[in-house]
């Protein structure tokens, strides 16, 4: 338990430590990034993803909301249309636009793996804040239960709240992918704040009678931002698959009628047989955006290291 | 030695206990408390009330968290309301499977992992270590159920190879002893059952196996990276030892400590892994017991096979650090 659990947080830990050392770091470290051709590839793909999901509505050929009797007219339980003049991809198992579809899940696929880590980002940075500030036997207990949910399975934990709730919908799969990170961020946060406390220009302003607050907020927090932000990085990749993984399980967004790719993944399966290509694709998407997240996460990591500091 | 296996065993009570209260607190949190949440559609004021006085709902709540612990202690974790038959039946009859399945998929994980992150980390920078490294972000990018899917596709539909589906085809007409398919053919002499199990298993064991082998792979690599930069590594060398023996020696015997934790780890995770794989391939084990029981919200099933779960976890995970203080005697003195 103990080595195992140990790893988890000294990984954790070693992050929280790396937010050290100002700004120049944090140049330093993009510096060191656009260097890294590993780093470059991710970059481009999130820049993508982002574009993509922005601007999707101007970008569908069709209306992703509605289905089309040209494709329905073809459409039967063992044959569902390929690709025909003005629909590039062909039908959906319903009689959408399919490439109509693809392009607009981005959207909500972003969305969901965004509020799900900013969900918790925030819960994380509450009770690692709280941890991290008060000490003591909050610091305790707080920490205890922290690292009972961190060593839980991922999934059986996103599964576990998501059954907590009577009918699954986009704010359920949000919290329950949310609830996954939450023990990994206030573990981060807790580590910096503690570093940070201990630091040389934390007791500057404490000796110049700055408030407490202002200490944590403008003195503290700003400089944990760099581990903050290379864990969201990594958390946004396992989001989008934990939520396409509840989408398989049931305990996904119900209302079909909005397109995600881990949702179309799921429904995908039904009709795996009679048309793959509608498996294929938002898989496709999937892993190259949850690959461009790690990449760009990973990198980000490295260049934060003090250790690979020049 | 044994100090430190028992402190350990000490340490793991207070994160049991919170665990027992996190399933407890899960339970009474159930959509309409747990009564209406077990009773479904057929819940009315009246019946509710009559299960709310069964499971002793209305007891006050210290009460009703000790004798959930008593329960949970001795095996009694309710009925299944899917089957009507009680959850530890269920959990018996269906545990083979599953660690059938997880052997199989730590198996292939472990016996292509380790060379494979060895072989990438000795040709670093090579085509090979590239490609390596590029497969196995991408495995842990590829949700697990569409490489289910994808594999029962080619190998199943496309190829007619091996079986889509199950854990042995029925007409075969195995005897069963132990509960492991591909065991019970060895034991009795039909190794046409075990042959046919092993059939079966493939394809799982392989969807199943491609985290911890993506995993396993990186952290070798990693792993054989630093200790080739030891020093003890560059005495060994101008001691005038062999290439071989430093290799096996010296770099791979020091490589494989990080190692032996991932695997630990990874063991512990195969059981929320097979959740997905075991419903893609239909795999009658515990994974599939809990995506069934989500389909249709068997609530004392989730508690039970969510308490298991991390009780899992918790237990390879500690086996893991005795095991590593034995591998490693710096662990026992920390």
């Amino acid at each position: 338990m103990q080595v195992l659990l140990d790893r988890k947080k000294r990984r954790i830990d070693k992050l929280a430590a790396a937010g050290e050392g100002g700004t120049s770091l944090a140049k330093d470290a993009l510096k060191r990034m656009m260097r890294n051709p590993v780093a470059v590839v991710g970059l481009v793909i999130v820049a993508l993803f982002v574009l993509l999901a922005a601007f999707a509505p101007w970008l569908t050929p069709k209306d992703p909301y509605k289905p089309y009797p040209e494709l329905l007219e073809n459409l039967t339980v063992t044959h569902i249309p390929g690709s025909m003049p003005g629909f590039v991809l062909g039908s959906d198992a319903d009689g959408f636009d399919f490439f109509s579809r693809l392009l607009i899940a981005s959207q909500q696929t972003l969305i969901v793996a965004v509020l799900a880590t900013l969900f918790g980002l925030l819960l994380g940075l509450i009770i690692g804040g709280l941890a991290g500030a008060l000490g003591g036997w909050v610091d305790s207990v707080l920490m205890r239960l922290v690292d009972v949910l961190l060593s839980l399975p991922a999934l059986i934990l996103a599964v576990s709240i998501a059954a907590l709730f009577a009918r699954s919908n986009q704010w359920t799969v949000i919290i329950a992918v949310g609830m996954v990170s939450v023990p990994v961020f206030a573990r981060l946060l807790r580590g910096a704040m503690l570093a940070q406390r201990e630091s040389d220009h934390v007791l500057a302003a404490t000796a110049l009678g700055v408030k407490r607050s202002t200490i944590v907020f403008r003195h503290m927090l700003p400089n944990a931002l760099g581990p903050v932000i290379v864990q969201a990085t990594l958390t946004l990749a396992t989001a989008i698959l934990e939520a396409a993984s509840l989408s398989y399980l049931g305990l996904g967004d119900q209302d079909t009628f909005r397109a995600e790719w881990g949702l179309m993944l799921a429904q995908a399966q039904r009709v795996f047989e009679v048309k793959p290509s509608l498996a294929f694709f938002p898989a496709g998407a999937i892993i190259i955006v949850a690959l461009g997240f790690t990449l760009l996460g990973e990198s980000m990591r490295e260049a934060l290291d003090p250790k690979n500091r020049r | 030695m044994l100090r430190f296996i028992v402190r350990r065993l000490l340490q793991a009570i207070p994160t049991l206990f919170i665990l027992s209260l996190l399933v407890f607190a899960w339970f009474r949190a159930l959509p309409g408390g747990p009564a209406s949440a077990m009773l479904g559609e057929r819940a009315t004021p009246q019946r509710i009330a009559e299960l709310n006085e069964q499971m002793g709902l209305n007891d006050p709540i210290p009460l009703q968290y000790v004798n959930f612990l008593g329960r949970m202690l001795t095996g009694d974790f309710g009925t299944s309301t899917i089957t009507g038959d009680s959850v530890l039946t269920e959990i018996g009859r269906h545990f083979p499977a599953t660690i059938e399945l997880a052997f199989a998929a730590l198996f292939l994980a472990v016996a292509f992992g380790i060379p494979f992150g060895y072989l990438a980390a000795r040709y670093r920078g090579s085509l090979f270590d590239t490609g390596i490294v590029v497969s196995t972000l991408v495995g842990v990018a590829v949700p697990v159920f569409f490489l289910g899917f994808l594999l029962k596709y080619v190998f199943s539909t496309q190829l007619s190879l091996l079986p889509p589906s199950g854990r042995q085809d029925v007409d075969i007409d195995a005897t069963s002893v132990t509960g492991f398919a591909t065991l019970d053919g060895l034991l009795t002499g039909e190794f046409d059952a075990t042959i046919n199990a092993l059939q079966h298993l493939a394809l799982p064991a392989i969807a199943l196996a491609t985290i911890p082998f993506a995993v396993i792979v990186r952290i070798t690599r990693a792993s054989v990276l630093d200790v080739l930069n030891e020093d003890f590594v560059r005495t060994a060398e101008s001691k005038g030892l062999t290439a071989q023996v430093v290799r096996t020696r010296h770099v791979l015997r020091n490589a494989l400590l990080p190692v032996a934790t991932t695997i630990g780890l990874q063991t512990g995770l195969l059981l929320a892994g097979a959740v997905l794989t075991e419903k893609v391939f239909v795999w009658r084990g515990l994974g599939f017991l809990l995506a069934q029981g989500i389909e249709q919200r068997d609530y004392p099933r989730l508690q039970a096979l969510i308490l298991l779960a991390a009780v899992v976890y918790v237990v390879v995970n500690l086996l893991v650090d005795i095991s590593y203080a034995i591998i490693d005697p710096r662990v026992r003195v920390s």
